[in-house]
């Protein structure tokens, strides 16, 4: 038998010269053979948000190998892309990342507006600024709900989906939809916001802070957290840069990379905010970026609604939209970091090819190479810090 | 230290050659250069650069040396051309400044060396390219589908695809 050999026992009831259980360190010079096993996690489980497949070849508690196997939502919207017009497509730009639909909207027409050279009013672009805070903070909300209860705790889900809900509520005023929302069209918004919609927005800028403080003050601090989050999970820099690892993921590794700021797009030039980083590089840096950036997207949005300007909502659109011949990229910050949209046009009024370029899709290939040599429980809780929307990688 | 245009312009001129010599006839517009330097405002891209199938790898290296991260790998079936290209967007971690690296290679035989060598994140994206291109990434450790099932025999982004 090939590993009769082994003298440690995993039942943790040989103990090393300290006193600790031999079975929970895994000395790396060990010569001892050692035999792995393979562990399916998923597509079905509850830690993994959705129908992720990791095939992880383990060694006891220590992940050797841990393989993602994605595609099991794939839906193929660049094809979907390829036989309906520019506007009919725009729906399904907003089912790809279903927690971040107003940047993925956002992308796209961006996209468009830039190839067939067409000019939004004014005010269309501050709506759009304030609902994709908006649409960020309530993202933020969902992840940070999900994380806990991956790790644990159940009941901050339930604070951070009370006030969620009363995002969702004013974008549903707004635009109708709760989730896949199409409110961006090209040349502006579909539909203009009412003085209901501009007051709510105010109160929820004035709500949140102390609500923001209630999370830190409940979870932030915990130790049980902090074991779980502090230093587990490094994932450096030059990692992120080599994976296209972008968002939270490349801030909370020290790089400032924000698109709104670096690759300035739409209005977000003319207002002040900062891009919240954290060099430690580990599962604890990703939480605080999150948590700091909610705060930040409220300053946005304190700062679009006492500018906003009256005025049209939509530009002028010809009926029929053909892009001239070429090819175009937009790129946006959404919740998880950098989406790309990269369309070429062939002068016809369907797309010649629709490129969906989407961060959870970036952020999970580093995955493999981060996990090497964790533990599981680790890994589970480095992989709630990536954020990851399924519908997002598999498209 | 941050790159420039102007360096990745003359790094990337090393590579592809000189531009083409200006056209005998001099009321013909000169034809656009393999390297080309376009408006970030108009296209979402500061360059653009055109490279021969076996130069992508070393395109990746000079960006690579300049401190970009991969972005994309991506294709577009040109059918009527008989020609795949395959599209490499790179952005910068801390400057506005987004790169396409672009490659023409013949429908009836697609093959682009691999660049997981130096971006390992590119693995997922030729993966993904093979998937719906058929185009087969020379090198790679494991061109298996990735999004499509595990059986998948067809290339749905081909445009002369039938489902």
């Amino acid at each position: 038998m090939p590993g009769a050999e082994c003298q440690v026992p995993n039942d943790g009831s040989v103990t090393g010269a300290a006193g600790v259980p031999q079975s929970t360190i895994r000395d790396p010079q060990s010569t001892i053979p050692q035999e792995t096993f393979v562990l399916n996690l998923g597509p079905q489980h509850p830690a993994a948000h959705g129908v992720l497949r990791v095939l992880m070849t383990m060694d006891g508690e220590w992940i050797t190998r841990a393989e993602p196997v994605i595609g099991y939502i794939h839906r193929m919207h660049e094809k979907m892309g390829e036989n309906r017009t520019w506007a009919k497509f725009l729906p399904n730009t907003s089912r790809i990342d279903y927690l971040s639909a107003m940047h993925y909207t956002h992308a796209f027409v961006g996209a468009v507006e830039r190839g067939a050279k067409i000019e939004v009013p004014p005010r269309a672009e501050y709506l759009r600024v304030i609902t994709s805070e908006l649409n960020r903070i309530a993202s933020h909300m969902v992840w940070w709900g999900a994380l806990l209860s991956d790790l644990g705790g159940l009941t901050p889900f339930l604070y951070a989906f009370d006030d969620r809900e009363l995002i969702l509520d004013l974008l549903e005023g707004l635009c109708g939809a709760r989730l896949t929302y199409c409110y961006y069209r090209f040349g502006g918004v579909c539909n203009d916001a009412d003085d209901d919609f501009l007051r709510g927005c105010r109160q929820f800028v004035r709500h949140m802070p102390a609500r923001l403080k209630l999370y830190h003050d409940l979870v932030t601090g915990n130790i049980i957290l902090r074991k779980r989050l502090e230093g587990i999970g490094p994932i450096s820099a030059e990692m992120c840069r080599k994976y296209g690892a972008t968002g939270p993921v490349i801030r909370g590794a020290g790089v400032a990379y924000d698109v709104r700021r670096v690759e300035p797009y739409s209005i977000y030039p003319q207002f002040d905010f900062e891009i919240p980083t954290f060099p430690q590089g580990d599962s604890m840096a990703r939480y605080l970026v999150r948590m700091a950036e909610m705060e930040q997207s409220l300053r946005i949005i304190d700062q679009a609604l006492d500018k906003i300007p009256a005025g049209p909502v939509m530009g002028k659109v010809p009926r029929v939209l053909r892009l001239p011949p070429g090819d175009y990229c937009y790129a946006v910050e959404a919740a998880r970091g950098r989406f790309l949209v990269r369309i070429v046009s062939d002068g016809k009024d369907v797309p010649y090819r629709v490129r969906l370029r989407t961060p959870s899709f970036s952020n999970l290939s580093l995955f493999e190479e981060a996990s090497r040599g964790m533990i599981l429980p680790d890994a589970l809780a480095m992989m709630g810090t990536l954020d990851l929307v399924i519908p997002d990688i598999d498209r | 230290m941050n790159p420039t245009l102007e360096q990745l312009c003359e790094q990337f001129g090393r590579l592809v050659g000189p531009a083409p010599a200006a056209s005998a006839a001099p009321a013909a517009p000169p034809a656009p250069g393999p390297v080309q330097r376009t408006d970030h405002a108009a296209k979402g891209y500061d360059l653009d650069v055109s490279v021969a199938p076996l130069q992508v790898v070393m395109a990746a290296e000079i960006l690579d040396r300049s401190g970009f991260g991969l972005d994309a790998v991506t294709g577009v079936d040109w059918l009527a051309q008989g020609q795949m290209e395959v599209v490499y967007d790179y952005f910068h971690p801390t400057t506005p400044l987004r790169v396409a690296v672009r490659t023409r290679v013949p429908r009836a035989q697609p093959e682009v060396p691999t660049i997981t060598a130096i971006f390992p994140g590119a693995n997922w994206h030729e993966r993904e390219t093979h998937d719906f291109f058929g185009l087969v990434f020379t090198g790679h450790p494991n061109l298996k589908p990735l999004l499509l099932p595990e059986d998948a025999t067809f290339h749905p982004l081909r445009k002369d695809y039938q489902s």
